[in-house]
C-alpha cells in the first residue's frame, strides 16, 4: 500500500491490547521519541479505537549517521543560549546534560523556570537582552526563595549529605546513574544491569594495645640439645611450637631434595671443604660446635629467663621503660659487648660510670643503672642519663662488632679548632708604604723572622745548621683559633724599636726652642692619667660647667702641641713613616673592640689607662686604635667643628680626655661619634708625644690619615697654606677646644649644634 | 778584587753591537750566560731552550721537552747540567751534552718564572707565580722539594741565590732573602711589584728592579737604600736587571727599547743603550767581561765594548 510520511514499513498491525501504566520503578525513558510525541495521543484516543482498525507500523526513526563535524567531546551539546540566557537564572548550566532532569529536579525550582516568561522581561527599561535580569526590587523577600537544602536527599540512606565520603558516593552514584541517564548517546542502549562493584574490605582491626614495632626473636637452630629451648621460645613468642621434625622447603638444599626425590647423589667434586677434612677433625668440629651452640643456649635460657621475670607487670611507672630496655640488652646481644666502645670518653666520669652500667647489666642485675649512676646527680639528670646509657649500649653494642673491623681510630686530632699560622706575620704594608715614599729604606722597611732551612737543605748549601735542634721548618708557627677574624689579621710586635732616636730629634728641631724648654706635658698626661678617680670627677664636673674656662697653662701647652702637630704633618712625615715602624696597622684590639664581647676589652682598657708607664705603651696603642676606629666614624662631624675655629678658651684639656675615656669605658665603642671623635684626636697626640718621649713609635696608619684629612681642613676651609702659622694653630687649638666642648657636654648634642651653626 | 792591579782599567761599558742572531724559536723570553761566559741560554716561547755560542754566533744545541713557553733557565757551575723552568709548572734539569731531560720536577701550582741552581749544582730553586720558591734536590729521586718557601704573598719574579743565601723578589713588592746560615728571613718592603732582583758581585748588595721604573740599591745586611736609579720605563713586563762585571754599573732593560746603565755610586745615568725598537726582554751580564747579551723579540743581541776585538778571531 505504500509508505506513507508518519508511518512504519510493514504489515499493518492490530492495536495492541493497551499497556499498563509502567511502574515507576521500572520506568524507562525513551530516548528517541519527542516529549510531545504520537504516543501520548495514541493513548489518549485509545479507548474508542474499535477493534478491527489496523494501524501501520510505528515509523522507525532512522539512526543518524550525521557525521560528527565539531571537536567537542562525546554529547556535548554547548551552550544552548535560550537556557543560558533568558531561561533560568536560577539554574545551573549543565553541559554535559547526563541529567537534566536530575539537576533540575534536585535544585527543586523547575516551578519556578516554568511560570517565568522567557523573552526580554525586566523591571525596568535599560536591561539588555543578553544582561541578566535585575532582581525584582520590590519584591519582598520570602524566604521560599531560597534553597533550605543543598542538594536533594539522598535516595538510598541518608546515612551522608553531599559531604559524603567519595567512596561512599561512588558507590551510590554508580547505582544512580544507571536509573537516571536520560539519554543515551546513539548507537549505545542502556545496560540492564548494573556491574558489580567491587567490594572493598576494611582493613583489620587493629587490637587496642598494638604496639608497630617488630621484634626479631633470636632464631636458635633446633637440635636435640635445645629443642626444650625453642618450645619455651616459641611459647613464649605465642606461636606454635614449629615441628623440628618438618623442614621447609626452604630448609633443604638441593642434595637434599635430590634425596628425597629419590635421585642418586652427584659424584663429583665435593660440595664443601669439610668434606675434605678427615673423620677425626670432623668429630672434632662438631664437638666444638656443639659446645658454642651449648653455650649459646644456655646464654639464650638465661635471657629468657630474665625476660620473663622483668616482663611482668611493674608497679613503679618510671621502671617501665628501664625494664624494657633492660629486656631488650640482655635479650641476645648481650654476650657481645664491645669492651673498648666509649660512646662517652669525652667524659670520663661518665664513661665510668656507663662501663659500670654495662658490667652490671652483663651480670644480670635489674637495677644496674641506679647502682651506678652518681647518687649527687639531681632525679632529672638520672633520668636522662640512664636513657642515654639505654641507647647507647642498644646502639653501639649491635654496631660495634661489624663496624669496628673497617674502621680505625683517627690518628691525628681534627676536630680541634685550632689551626697553625706563621708566629710572625709581615706587617701592614701602608705605613711601610710611607716609609718607601720618604725613601726611608732600612729598619722601617725590613721585617726579620727567624726561619728554620730544612736540615737537607742545609746539607746541601753546605752549610750548617743554623737550628740543629729544632725539627721546624720554615717560619714559626703557633696555634690560633681556626674559625676567627684574627687569623687574618697580623698582630703588632709590641717590640719597641730604638731607631728611630734621630728622627725624634729632628722632631725636637722643629719645634724650636721655646717648645722645647717647657716641661713636657705629656709627662704631667701620664702623672694625671696615674692619678686616680679624684682628678677624673673633678674634670667632670669641670667640664660640665656648659662653656668651659680657661686655663692657661693647658692652653700654651695645647698650641705648642698642635704646632708641633702641624709641623711634623708638613714637614716631619718621615717622624710619622719612621714611628710606624712597627705594629700599625689597626691592632687586634680594634678587632677585638668590633668582634669580641665588649666586657673584656672595656676591662683592658680600664686596666691599661691606671697602669704604669710600661702599660701605658700597651694601653695606648688600645686608645690609638679606639681613636682611629672612631675618627673614621665622625671624620665629617670633627671636619664641621674644625672648619670655624671659634675663639673659645680651651677647656680643661687632660681631665677632659680622661672623661671621655671613661665615657668610652661606660658606654664601649658605640658611644655617638659627635662626642668622642675629637677626644680621640686629643687622646692620640699625648699618647704619640709620650712614644716620642719613651722613644716608642707607635702610631697608627690612621692616624696618619687624620692628620692628613686635617691638614686638608685646614687648607680647604679658611686658613688656607697658613698651616704653620700661628692662626692655624690658633685654629688647630680652637677646634680642640670645639672639640672639648662637645666632650663636655655630655647629652650637647642638642646645644652643641646650634652653638656650631651660629657660628657659621 | 781588581784594585791590587797596578794600573786598574776604566770601566768600559758594552756598547758595540757584536752580534746579532736569530734565535728562531719564537719570542726569547730570557739570555743567560753560562757560569763562564762563554755560551749562552735562549728560553723561547715555542718551548725549547738554546744554547749558543754567543760570540761565535752558532747554535750548539737546542733543549725541547718543555711542555709550554720555557721562561728561565740556568747553567751549573760545572756545566754539566742545566734548569729550566717554564709556563708548563715544571722544573726540567737538563743533561748539557745528551740534551736529555735528566728530572722534571712537578709541584708548582703555576707557571715557573725563575730557576736557580745553588752553587753545587745540587738544588735548583724555582719561583713561581704560585707565590712560592720550592727548592728541589737534585742528588734524589724524590720527587717533592725538599722545602717549600711559601712565604710570599704573590707570585716570585725572580730568585738568586748565593752560597748561603736565598734572594727571591716577589710581585707583592717584598725582597726577601732567606740566610740559611743564620736562619732567618729578612723581608724588605719596595712597594712596587719586583720585577728583578741580584745580588751585587761583592755580596754586600741586593739590586732590585721595580714596577715603578725604579731600580734601587739596597743593603744586604740592614736593608737600607743605598741607591737609586730611575730613568727606564719597566711599569709592565718582568724585566732583567743586573750590574756590571765588577759592580760599576747598573744596567736594565727597558721597555722603550733601551738598555739602561747608571753609575752605580753616583747613580746617574750613564748609557742609554739603543737596542731596537721594541721591548728589551731580558739582558746577561757577562761574569767577567763588558759583554752584555740581550733579548729583543725573536732575537738576541750580543753587545762588547768599544775597544773589544775578537781576539780569537774565529768566525
Amino acid at each position: 500500500m505504500g509508505w506513507k510520511e508518519g508511518q512504519g514499513i510493514g504489515p499493518r498491525v492490530k492495536r495492541r491490547p493497551r499497556r499498563q501504566k509502567p511502574d515507576p520503578g521500572v520506568k524507562i525513558y525513551g530516548c528517541a521519541l519527542p516529549p510531545g510525541g504520537s504516543e501520548g495521543s495514541e493513548d489518549e484516543d485509545d479507548d474508542y479505537l474499535p477493534e478491527n482498525v489496523t494501524f501501520a507500523p510505528k515509523d522507525v526513526t532512522p539512526v543518524d549517521f550525521t557525521p560528527k563535524d565539531n571537536v567537542h567531546g562525546l554529547a556535548y551539546k554547548g551552550l544552548d543560549p535560550h537556557q543560558a540566557l533568558f531561561g533560568t537564572s536560577g539554574e545551573h548550566v549543565n553541559l554535559f546534560s547526563g541529567g537534566p532532569e536530575g539537576t533540575n529536579n534536585l535544585l527543586g525550582d523547575v516551578g519556578v523556570n516554568k511560570g517565568r516568561k522567557l523573552g526580554i522581561s525586566g523591571q525596568a527599561f535599560g536591561v539588555g537582552a543578553l544582561e541578566e535580569e535585575d532582581d525584582d526590587i520590590y519584591a519582598t523577600e520570602t524566604l521560599s526563595k531560597y534553597d533550605t537544602i543543598l542538594k536533594d536527599e539522598e535516595p538510598g540512606d541518608g546515612l551522608y549529605g553531599w559531604t559524603a565520603p567519595r567512596q561512599y558516593k561512588n558507590q551510590k552514584e554508580s547505582e544512580k546513574e544507571l536509573r537516571y541517564v536520560g539519554k543515551i548517546l546513539d548507537g549505545f542502549s542502556l545496560a540492564s544491569k548494573p556491574l558489580s562493584s567491587k567490594k572493598i574490605y576494611p582493613p583489620p582491626e587493629l587490637p587496642r594495645d598494638y604496639r608497630p614495632v617488630h621484634y626479631f626473636r633470636p632464631v636458635v637452630a633446633a637440635t636435640s640439645e635445645n629443642s626444650h629451648l625453642l618450645q619455651v621460645l616459641s611459647e613464649s613468642a605465642g606461636k606454635p611450637t614449629h615441628d623440628p621434625g618438618t623442614h621447609s622447603r626452604h630448609q633443604l638444599n638441593a642434595s637434599k631434595r635430590g634425596e628425597l626425590l629419590g635421585e642418586t647423589p652427584i659424584q663429583g667434586a665435593p660440595t664443601s671443604v669439610l668434606e675434605f677434612l678427615s673423620e677425626k677433625d670432623k668429630e672434632r668440629l662438631k664437638e666444638m660446635k656443639q659446645a658454642t651452640d651449648l653455650k649459646a643456649a644456655q646464654l639464650k635460657a638465661r635471657s629468657l629467663a630474665q625476660n620473663a621475670s622483668s616482663s611482668r607487670p611493674q608497679p613503679s611507672s618510671p621502671d617501665v621503660g628501664h625494664c624494657s630496655w633492660h629486656m631488650a640488652l640482655s635479650g641476645g646481644t648481650a654476650p657481645v659487648r664491645a669492651s673498648n666502645f666509649k660512646p662517652f670518653a669525652k667524659e670520663p666520669e661518665k664513661q665510668k660510670r656507663y662501663e659500670e652500667f654495662l658490667v652490671n647489666v652483663k651480670r644480670g642485675q635489674k637495677d644496674a643503672l641506679e647502682c651506678c649512676l652518681d647518687p649527687s646527680m639531681t632525679e632529672w639528670e638520672r633520668r636522662r642519663e640512664r636513657d642515654e646509657f639505654a641507647q647507647a649500649a642498644l646502639l653501639y653494642v649491635s654496631s660495634h662488632s661489624t663496624l669496628s673491623s673497617r674502621f680505625t681510630h683517627a690518628k691525628m686530632e681534627d676536630d680541634s679548632d685550632q689551626v697553625e699560622v706563621p708566629r710572625d706575620q709581615e706587617n701592614d704594608v701602608s705605613d711601610k708604604q710611607s716609609a718607601v715614599k720618604m725613601k726611608l729604606f732600612g729598619k722601617l722597611t725590613r721585617d726579620t723572622f727567624e726561619w728554620h732551612p730544612d736540615k737537607l737543605l742545609c746539607k746541601r748549601f753546605n752549610v750548617p745548621d743554623p737550628y740543629p735542634s729544632s725539627t721546624l721548618v720554615g717560619l714559626p708557627r703557633v696555634k690560633r683559633d681556626k674559625y676567627s677574624v684574627f687569623n687574618f689579621l697580623t698582630v703588632p710586635e709590641t717590640a719597641s724599636s730604638p731607631a728611630t732616636q734621630a728622627s725624634s730629634e729632628k722632631v725636637a728641631q722643629h719645634q724650636g726652642p721655646d717648645k722645647s724648654r717647657k716641661p713636657s706635658r705629656w709627662d704631667t698626661s701620664k702623672q694625671e692619667k696615674k692619678e686616680d678617680s679624684i682628678s677624673e670627677f673633678l674634670s667632670l664636673a669641670r667640664s660640665k660647667v656648659g662653656p668651659p674656662k680657661q686655663e692657661s697653662s693647658p692652653l700654651v701647652n695645647k698650641e705648642e702641641e698642635h704646632t708641633m702637630e702641624s709641623v711634623s704633618d708638613k714637614v716631619n712625615k718621615g717622624v710619622d713613616s719612621q714611628t710606624e715602624g712597627e705594629g700599625s696597622r689597626p691592632s687586634m684590639d680594634l678587632f677585638k673592640a668590633i668582634f669580641a664581647s665588649s666586657s673584656d676589652e672595656k676591662s683592658s682598657s680600664s686596666e691599661d689607662e691606671q697602669g704604669d708607664s710600661e702599660d701605658d705603651q700597651e694601653g695606648t696603642r688600645e686608645a690609638d686604635v679606639k681613636g682611629s676606629q672612631e675618627t673614621d666614624l665622625v671624620e665629617t662631624s670633627s671636619v664641621a667643628q674644625a672648619s670655624e675655629p671659634a675663639p673659645q678658651e680651651p677647656a680643661p684639656f687632660f681631665p677632659i680626655q680622661k672623661i671621655q675615656i671613661d665615657e668610652r669605658e661606660e658606654f664601649g665603642p658605640q658611644l655617638p661619634p659627635v662626642f668622642c671623635a675629637n677626644a680621640r684626636q686629643k687622646l692620640e697626640a699625648p699618647l704619640k708625644e709620650k712614644h716620642k718621649k719613651n722613644k716608642e713609635k707607635h702610631k697608627t696608619k690612621k692616624e696618619h690619615r687624620r692628620k692628613k684629612e686635617k691638614k686638608k681642613k685646614h687648607r680647604k676651609h679658611k686658613h688656607k697654606g697658613k698651616q704653620k702659622n700661628k692662626k692655624s694653630e690658633k685654629s688647630s687649638s680652637s677646634e680642640s677646644t670645639d672639640s672639648s666642648d662637645s666632650q663636655s657636654d655630655e647629652e650637647g648634642a642638642a646645644d652643641l649644634s646650634p652653638q656650631e651653626l651660629l657660628r657659621r | 778584587m781588581a784594585f791590587p792591579e797596578p794600573k786598574p782599567r776604566g770601566p768600559e761599558l758594552p756598547q758595540k753591537r757584536l752580534k746579532t742572531l736569530d734565535c728562531g724559536q719564537r719570542a726569547v723570553r730570557a739570555v743567560r750566560f753560562n757560569v763562564d761566559g762563554n755560551y749562552c741560554l735562549t728560553c723561547g716561547s715555542d718551548k725549547t731552550l738554546k744554547l749558543w755560542s754567543p760570540l761565535r754566533g752558532t747554535l750548539l744545541r737546542t733543549y725541547s721537552g718543555h711542555g709550554y713557553e720555557v721562561l728561565d733557565a740556568a747553567g751549573s757551575f760545572d756545566n754539566s747540567s742545566l734548569c729550566s723552568g717554564g709556563g708548563d709548572k715544571a722544573v726540567v734539569l737538563w743533561d748539557v751534552a745528551s740534551g736529555q731531560v735528566v728530572r722534571k720536577f712537578r709541584g708548582h701550582a703555576g707557571k715557573v718564572n725563575t730557576v736557580q741552581f745553588n752553587e753545587e749544582a745540587t738544588v735548583i730553586l724555582s719561583g713561581s707565580i704560585d707565590s712560592t720558591i720550592r727548592c728541589w734536590d737534585c742528588r734524589s729521586r724524590r720527587p717533592e722539594p725538599i722545602q717549600k718557601l711559601d712565604e710570599a704573598k704573590d707570585g716570585i719574579s725572580s730568585v738568586k741565590v748565593s752560597d748561603h743565601e736565598v734572594l727571591a723578589g716577589s710581585v707583592d713588592g717584598r725582597v726577601r732573602r732567606y740566610d740559611l746560615r743564620m736562619g732567618h728571613l729578612f723581608s724588605d718592603y719596595v712597594g712596587s711589584p719586583i720585577t728583578c732582583t741580584c745580588f751585587s758581585r761583592d755580596g754586600q748588595c741586593t739590586l732590585v728592579s721595580s714596577l715603578d721604573s725604579t731600580l734601587r740599591l739596597l743593603d744586604k745586611d740592614t736593608g737600607e737604600l743605598l741607591g737609586e736609579y730611575t730613568g727606564h720605563k719597566n711599569q709592565e713586563y718582568k724585566l732583567d736587571c743586573c750590574l756590571s762585571e765588577r759592580d760599576t754599573h747598573v744596567v736594565s732593560c727597558s721597555e722603550d727599547g733601551k738598555v739602561f746603565f747608571w753609575d752605580l755610586v753616583e747613580g746617574a745615568l750613564a748609557l742609554a743603550l739603543p737596542v731596537g725598537p721594541s721591548v728589551v726582554q731580558s739582558l746577561a751580564y757577562h761574569p767577567t767581561e763588558p759583554c752584555l747579551l740581550t733579548a729583543m723579540g725573536g732575537s738576541i743581541q750580543c753587545w762588547r765594548e768599544e775597544t773589544y776585538k775578537a781576539e780569537d778571531g774565529t768566525g
